[in-house]
């Protein structure tokens, strides 16, 4: 609920703070409608597609209608895929749109104590600190190992929690050990003569739950020829933070990831993270009001490849022999891979490159999965219908392996896996690791 | 105004998850494609078959309440915005593909089926519904026939009212009509099919639909010709016609187009020349070749600097799919963009080029133009901004200009886009006074009421032509 007071002051924010010309550049064609998730889902609800929102976030700015709940709805629905900006023949920049005025939402409600207090662990206390995140992955670690696990599955605690929590459990990877976490190297030589000289981004969710993830993707870049260095004092992107209205949080990250990656001579800033990638991307716009900043930010962005990118440029697939049992293989893409760094080929490119195995496109492979980030927890029942439109796709490929590029997609993907019973035919994968199974390193 | 016994007696017809008067709700159909255009309607109405649109449309004008049908607002001309308020009607729930009948190649479809989805379908059986709009991704058969949507397609295979050949129509008293049928003739008195094509939803609402369908073509061959001179560019089209030869698309673009439609689409369109062509022709393997080779070299004599045909299938989809997002590109130069789509006989083509440049720099506006170049069907686009009211006006009178040159020129102050809102108060210079009076007898016989979309076709008032004598 939204007082009188937090209404007005909203709208007032709207009308100093949203980009007016950029809500002007949608002129309404509706050519976004068929490619929004939610807007399909919802049996085609213009409330819940892009133009609607667009137009809502409009008229709050022009003060045609106050910011009330159904606002607040409608825009807490979306996504955040994006995959309404490749296809906007306008190149209006709707992400930047939505994350401006859910901010101003966020930064002009009160939350209830609860909600505030775990807002403030999760974005103050806990990612902004990778040795916390250590902690608290080693504690999901010792909840896998030590036989709890087993016990609340037994007991049947679980089944106290929302069926797709309880799914979603199942389907956790089973996390490295602390010391394992701690002991990450600075730096790494190429294997063969260094080609380019790159740093990579770790990502926190990534050097700690997907452990084996970022080791193999370290793999590749050193035989694909890259020198490697991993700066200490980066951090988690920020996306997280930028996602749910915590701005000035997002901010703080992104000027110590500037920092830590300005070291000289490096070629590439290397991320194997969609979602991740799409928010350092951004970095520009984010910081936008800094000038200083906001130059280093353009340097940054300038750097910043995904890994499918760089293997692609380095011709690691034709250099490689890759090879695996035979086996069908489809691609999910990860939205903000696809629609905010625009990369969709290199994947497919690697993919296709393994003998033994048989590529199948999915219908819409390019329509998100329902992760989005927490979406799929604070927004279950869109979520789990979304997943179920993609798990049909997914199942008329027939596919042993899917392919993913990003966390997010990973665990959804596994979860809808988990949810049709599928999982004795067909895993989730990270593309970086069937790839460093298929090249045997 | 909806009032609580009014709403009450609509949440008895559909129940409460098929109407909705929230703010917001509201807000979201207060605006079609057209710019400068929003009026808030007073509620949203889903009903999920033919004898709920007719209790619903009883009781509206029992109440005198303003009735909107609107299929997924994506009209050019104001004809889906609530100008008086009232219901909205959405068909999201009536969007069935019934029949495609491969004895009598037909289809039958309910009013919100997505038109590329009936596309798909029936192409999947061999056979081709020809009529695609560029906004045929998202836009529903329903209001493709309530505007007569015309496409890329229309220069050999005409638009949308030459494919639909029976509907069912609920009446504003509430009466359903079936009208033609699943018949290659029928001259059964009036022929209301053709009628309530175009109309507008100003005199009934379309139900379901009998649509004419043709085989598939056998071959499809698509070209680009380059031209440094927008006048060689126009003339080669009337020299195509003049030549016997219909080809299915005969497209123009000007440099400013070509270049923010290069810039979304990517696909290496030419971006250095003053104007293309996009012509396509289809048919049997031999006819299509002959009619290419032919087209090129008219083009050729016609000062192109080349001809360039598209090597692959993707590549000639390609040309076309961003040809469609023409308009909304252009939004990237300004905020606003205003497009017209006045038409001219084929013949005058060239002549109405030249107009709209002349027209543009005496009103000191920026036009970009492309189109149906093929139809005389040209979409002048200003580029705007709706801050601007100096330039906004300025805007006004050039189009006013344009209405009257192509009218001046034996042509209409419409192609494809419908009257609504946007060109009522120009109807009478097209028609003349007797014209619109016609028409007027035909509005107030079906709906004595005026519920149905009021505010659409006829202009309260109708804008004087200044006549300057030169």
């Amino acid at each position: 609920m939204t007082t009188v007071q937090e209404r007005e002051a909203i709208a007032n924010q709207f009308a100093q703070k949203m980009n007016e010309d950029e809500l002007l550049n949608c002129m309404r064609c509706g050519f976004c409608l068929p490619h929004c998730p939610t807007y399909i889902e919802s049996g085609m609800k213009e409330s819940y597609s892009p133009r609607g929102r667009i137009a809502l976030m409009k008229a709050v700015t022009d003060g045609a209608i106050e910011p009330d709940e159904d606002v607040e709805r409608s825009l807490s629905l979306c996504l955040g895929c994006r995959a309404c900006e490749p296809v906007c023949p306008s190149g209006v920049k709707y992400g930047h749109l939505l994350e401006e005025a859910r901010d101003i939402i966020h930064q002009n409600k009160e939350h209830s104590f609860p909600v505030k207090n775990i807002r403030k662990a999760v974005f103050s206390g806990l990612f902004p600190h990778q040795e916390r995140m250590q902690n608290m992955t080693s504690l999901l670690g010792f909840y896998q190992r030590s036989g709890l696990q087993y016990i609340a599955r037994k007991t049947g605690v679980l089944s106290m929690l929302p069926d797709h929590l309880a799914t979603m459990e199942r389907v956790l990877p089973r996390v490295p050990a602390k010391s394992e976490m701690k002991k990450r190297p600075d730096g790494l030589p190429a294997i063969g003569p260094a080609l380019k000289k790159v740093a990579f981004f770790s990502g926190c969710l990534m050097d700690t739950m997907f452990l084996e993830t970022n080791k193999a993707t370290l793999k590749l870049l050193q035989r694909a020829g890259c020198e490697i260095v991993i700066p200490k004092s980066q951090a988690c992107c920020g996306a997280l933070h930028g996602h749910s209205g915590e701005k000035e949080g997002a901010k703080q990250l992104a000027k110590r990831n500037i920092e830590a990656f300005e070291a000289e001579g490096i070629d590439y800033i290397i991320t194997n993270a969609g979602g991740c990638g799409a928010f350092l991307i951004d970095y520009d716009h984010l910081l936008q009001d800094e000038p200083t900043w906001h130059e280093r930010a353009i340097c940054f962005k300038s750097k910043l490849k995904d890994i499918s990118e760089i293997l692609v440029e380095l011709r690691f697939h034709e250099k490689t022999r890759l090879k695996l049992p035979a086996q069908t293989v489809t691609f999910q893409d990860s939205c903000h891979l696809r629609n905010v760094m625009n990369t969709a080929s290199a994947p497919r490119i690697l993919l296709q490159a393994i003998e033994g195995i048989d590529f199948r496109e999915m219908k819409d492979a390019d329509r998100c999965c329902g992760s989005a980030g927490i979406y799929n927890i604070v927004e279950s029942e869109m979520s789990m219908k979304i997943l179920d439109s993609k798990m049909k796709h997914t199942k008329s490929t027939q596919a042993n392996v899917v392919v993913t590029a990003n966390p997010g997609c990973l665990l959804q993907m596994q979860l809808g896996i988990e949810r049709e019973k599928m999982g004795n035919d067909t895993k989730a994968v990270h593309i970086v690791d069937l790839l460093v199974e298929a090249a045997a390193l | 105004m909806i009032t609580k016994q009014v709403k009450q007696l609509l949440l008895s017809i559909v129940g409460s998850e098929n109407y909705e008067d929230s703010k917001v709700e509201c807000l979201v159909h207060s605006y079609d494609a057209t710019p400068g255009y929003q009026a808030m309607p007073d509620a949203v109405i889903k009903p999920g078959c033919t004898a709920e649109v007719s209790e619903i449309i009883k009781i509206c004008n029992e109440y005198k309440v303003p009735i909107v049908p609107r299929g997924s607002g994506t009209n050019l001309s104001g004809g889906t915005c609530p100008m008086e308020g009232g219901l909205v009607l959405l068909f999201n729930r009536m969007n069935a593909l019934l029949e495609v009948d491969e004895e009598n190649l037909t289809a039958t479809v309910q009013p919100g089926l997505i038109t590329l989805d009936l596309i798909t379908a029936v192409e999947a059986k061999g056979l081709f519904y020809p009529p695609d709009p560029s906004s045929m991704k998202i836009s529903t058969i329903g209001g493709n026939i309530n505007e007569n949507s015309g496409g890329l397609r229309g220069l050999k295979y005409g638009v949308t009212r030459d494919y639909v050949i029976g509907l069912e129509v609920v009446l504003p008293n509430g009466d359903i009509i079936q009208t033609g049928g699943k018949l290659a003739k029928d001259v059964a008195g009036y022929d209301l099919t053709k009628l309530m094509v175009g109309s507008e939803g100003t005199l009934g609402i379309v139900t379901q639909a009998i649509l004419k369908l043709i085989p598939m073509p056998e071959r499809t061959k698509t070209m680009l010709a380059l031209y440094q001179d927008l006048d060689a560019a126009a003339q080669s089209v009337a020299k195509i016609i003049a030549n016997k030869i219909i080809p299915v698309t005969l497209e123009f673009l000007d440099r400013p187009t070509l270049a923010v439609v290069e810039d979304f689409a990517k696909i290496g369109l030419p971006t250095d020349v003053e104007a293309v062509l996009l012509i396509e022709q289809d048919g049997p393997p031999e006819v299509v070749e002959r009619d290419m080779k032919r087209m090129a070299d008219i083009c050729l004599e016609e000062k192109a600097v080349s001809v360039e045909i598209a090597e692959t299938e993707a590549d000639a989809a390609a040309l076309k799919t961003a040809r469609r997002t023409a308009l909304s590109a252009l939004a990237r130069l300004k905020p606003t963009t205003i497009l017209e789509d006045a038409t001219v006989p084929r013949s005058e083509i060239a002549k109405m080029v030249r107009a709209i440049n002349e027209i543009a720099k005496e009103h000191d506006v920026n036009i970009c133009t492309f189109g149906h170049a093929g139809d005389g069907n040209l979409h002048p686009t200003c580029i705007t901004d709706a801050r601007d009211h100096d330039e906004m006006e300025r805007v006004e009178r050039a189009f006013a200009d344009i209405f009257a040159a192509a009218i001046d020129l034996g042509g209409t102050i419409t192609g494809e886009h419908g009257v609504g809102a946007m060109k009522a108060p120009y109807l009478e210079w097209k028609l003349k006074k007797e014209g619109v009076a016609a028409m007027r007898v035909i509005k107030q016989a079906f709906d004595p009421n005026n519920i149905m979309n009021p505010g659409k076709v006829f202009a309260k008032e109708s804008r004087k032509r200044v006549v300057v004598s030169s």
